[in-house]
C-alpha cells in the first residue's frame, strides 16, 4: 500500500485533529513514474499512427452492413440443402485428413520427442530434433500448405501432408517436455536387467509417457480438425474449400450451414476429448 | 493376476483374454476407419502429382535461393500492418472478452441464463477460425486491414474469454467477502476484490494471445485481409518464389521475436 505524501505534508501528531487527513491511494501498476509516463505516452502515439495508418474506408464499410445483416439472417435460416452435396464430401474430406493425419503425425513424433528430450539424446541428435521442432511450429499452417499444394498438386494429400508436419512439431514440443520431466529411476532399472536401448525405452520410458501421449493426441485431433477446416483456403482440401466456395458467391445462408456444422463437430470433438483425457488421468 | 496355461506351465499375462479380445476389437475398428479414410483420400489424389512432388521440390528450392534482398524495401509497410493487426485485434478483443468473462463466470455473473449465453457467445467465436472471419469479413467490409483486425478480435475474444473465466471461477471468495463487508459497492468489489486476484491471469493471458496473432495476422493476408500476407499471396501467385523465401525468412523471425517478447513478458507477471 502506498501512502500519497503529497497530500499531507505534516503527518498526524498524535491528540491533535489532523485538518488534511492522509488519504489511501491505489498504488500504481507500475511505481518507477518515468517507466510509467513513458509506456501511456509510447502507446497512445502508437495507437494513434496504428489508426491512422489502417485505411479506414468509411464508405465500403457502410456497403458491408446490409450484407452483414444479410449473412446474420442466413445464420438464422441456415441452408443445408442446396449444396448438401458439396457439404457432405467437404465434411467427410476433413474427417478423413483429421484422422489420417493425426494417426501418423502421432506415430512420427515418438522418435522426434525421443530424439529431443535432454535427457536421454546425444546433444547433436537433440539439437537437430529442437531445430525441426522449432521451424515445423514457427510457419503457420496454411502457409506451410501453400507449398505442399505446389508439390503435391491440389486436394487433400498436400493437406495431410501439411497436417502432419503440424502434429508432428507441435506433439513433439510436448511430448519431449514430458519425456523430460520423466523419473529416471524406472529407465536406469530396466538398463540394470540388462535390456537394449529398444528395450529401454518401450518398458522404462512408454509407459511413463502413454496416458499423455493419448491426452495430447486427442487435444492434437480437435486441432487438426479446425486446421483443416481452413487450410482449403489455399487449395488443401477439406471443408474450407466447400466454404471460400460459398462466400465467393455470396451464399451466405449455405455459409452459415457449414459454419454451423464445423461449430457442431468442433465442440463434439472437444468435449469427446476432454472425456477421454479425464478417463485417462 | 491374468495367468494362462500354456503346455502345463502357468504363464503371466499382462491382460485377461477379454481385455486382450476389445483391445485387438478396438484396433481393428481403427484400422478399417483409417482405412476407409484413406480410401476416401486416395480416390480425391492425382497420384501423378503426388510421384512428382520431389522433382517439384527441387525446382521449388534452386528457385526459392537466395532470397531478393532488395524486395525488403517493400516489405516494411505490411510489416507494419501486421504488427497492427494483431495489436489492435488484441485489444479490442480484450476490451470485448473482459465484460463477457465476467457475465460467463458463476461466481460473477448476474444471472444463470445470461451466463449460457456469454458462453454460447465464446465457444463461437473460438469455434470458427481467424481466416473464417477474415473471409467473411473480406466479402462484408472489402480487403485491408480493417477486416484483419475484426478477424484476429472476433477469434480472439472466444480464446481470452474462455481462459479469463475459468481464472475468475478459481479466485479466493475472502477479498471478495472483505471488500463487501466495509461496504464496497459493486465496482468497487469488482476493482478491489477480484480484478487483483486475476490481474497476473490477465495479463499473462492477453500477451499469450497477442504472441499467437501475431503467426495468425501474417496469413489473414492470403484472403486479402491485409498484412504481409497480402505480399506471400501476390509473389506465391506471380511466382517470384525468391521474394517467397525472403517473406518467410521475416515471419520466421517475427515470429521469434514475438515468442519471446510475451515469454519475458509472462516471466516478469507471474
Amino acid at each position: 500500500m502506498s501512502l500519497s505524501s503529497d497530500k499531507s505534508p505534516t503527518p498526524a501528531q498524535p491528540g491533535t485533529v489532523n485538518p488534511q487527513p492522509r488519504r489511501w491511494r491505489r498504488p500504481p501498476l507500475i511505481r518507477n513514474p518515468l517507466l510509467r509516463w513513458a509506456v501511456v505516452t509510447g502507446s497512445i502515439i502508437y495507437f494513434y499512427f496504428a489508426f491512422t495508418t489502417m485505411g479506414i474506408d468509411p464508405a465500403r464499410i457502410a456497403q458491408g452492413i446490409p450484407r452483414g445483416w444479410e449473412f446474420l439472417k442466413g445464420f438464422f435460416w441456415p441452408d443445408f440443402w442446396t449444396r448438401r452435396s458439396d457439404i457432405a464430401e467437404g465434411v467427410i474430406e476433413s474427417l478423413s485428413m483429421t484422422l489420417i493425419s493425426t494417426a501418423i503425425g502421432v506415430v512420427l513424433c515418438i522418435p522426434l520427442a525421443i530424439g529431443a528430450a535432454r535427457n536421454i539424446a546425444h546433444p547433436v541428435i537433440y539439437a537437430i530434433c529442437r531445430a525441426i521442432i522449432a521451424i515445423t511450429r514457427t510457419f503457420p499452417e496454411v502457409m506451410i500448405a501453400i507449398f505442399f499444394v505446389i508439390m503435391f498438386g491440389f486436394g487433400p494429400f498436400a493437406g495431410i501432408v501439411t497436417l502432419v508436419i503440424a502434429t508432428i512439431g507441435f506433439l513433439g514440443k510436448l511430448l519431449a517436455e514430458e519425456i523430460e520431466a520423466c523419473s529416471m529411476d524406472q529407465i536406469e532399472a530396466i538398463r540394470a536387467t540388462g535390456a537394449s536401448t529398444p528395450k529401454v525405452i518401450i518398458f522404462g520410458l512408454v509407459p511413463q509417457i502413454f496416458p499423455r501421449l493419448v491426452g495430447l493426441s486427442m487435444y492434437r485431433l480437435d486441432i487438426n480438425f479446425r486446421e483443416s477446416a481452413i487450410i482449403g483456403v489455399v487449395g488443401a482440401g477439406g471443408i474450407g474449400a466447400t466454404l471460400n466456395t460459398t462466400f465467393d458467391r455470396y451464399e451466405f445462408s449455405s455459409a452459415a450451414a457449414i459454419l454451423l456444422i464445423i461449430i457442431g463437430i468442433v465442440l463434439l470433438a472437444e468435449n469427446v476429448s476432454s472425456y477421454i483425457r479425464q478417463k485417462l488421468i | 493376476m491374468p495367468v494362462a496355461e500354456r503346455d502345463g506351465l502357468k504363464v503371466w499375462q499382462r491382460r485377461t483374454r477379454g481385455a486382450t479380445l476389445t483391445r485387438w476389437a478396438a484396433w481393428l475398428v481403427f484400422l478399417l476407419v483409417f482405412l476407409y479414410c484413406w480410401q476416401q483420400i486416395s480416390e480425391r489424389t492425382l497420384w501423378i502429382f503426388v510421384l512428382d512432388s520431389h522433382k517439384q521440390a527441387w525446382d521449388l528450392g534452386v528457385r526459392m535461393t537466395p532470397p531478393r534482398w532488395t524486395y525488403i524495401g517493400d516489405l516494411w509497410g505490411p510489416l507494419w500492418d501486421t504488427l497492427n493487426i494483431a495489436t489492435l485485434g488484441t485489444v479490442l478483443a480484450i476490451l470485448m472478452a473482459t465484460p463477457l468473462a465476467f457475465l460467463a463466470a458463476k461466481n460473477t455473473t448476474p444471472h444463470p441464463l445470461i451466463r449460457q449465453v456469454a458462453l454460447i457467445l465464446i465457444v463461437a467465436s473460438r469455434s470458427i477460425n481467424t481466416l473464417i472471419w477474415a473471409i467473411l469479413f473480406v466479402v462484408l467490409f472489402g480487403p485491408g486491414v480493417v477486416a484483419g483486425v475484426l478477424a484476429i478480435t472476433l477469434r480472439s475474444v472466444g480464446f481470452i474469454g474462455k481462459l479469463l473465466y475459468e481464472s475468475i471461477e478459481e479466485i479466493s471468495p475472502s477479498p471478495v467477502e472483505a471488500i463487501r463487508a466495509v461496504g464496497g459497492t459493486p465496482p468497487q468489489v469488482l476493482t478491489y476484490g477480484i480484478f487483483p486476484q486475476v490481474f497476473p491471469a490477465f495479463v499473462g493471458i492477453s500477451v499469450f494471445r497477442w504472441d499467437i496473432n501475431i503467426r495468425e495476422s501474417t496469413i489473414v493476408g492470403l484472403v486479402g485481409a491485409g498484412g504481409i500476407g497480402l505480399q506471400l499471396d501476390a509473389s506465391v501467385n506471380s511466382l517470384l518464389w525468391s521474394q517467397v523465401s525472403l517473406i518467410l525468412l521475416i515471419v520466421f523471425i517475427l515470429v521469434l521475436f514475438s515468442e519471446w517478447l510475451s515469454a519475458t513478458i509472462r516471466k516478469a507477471v507471474t
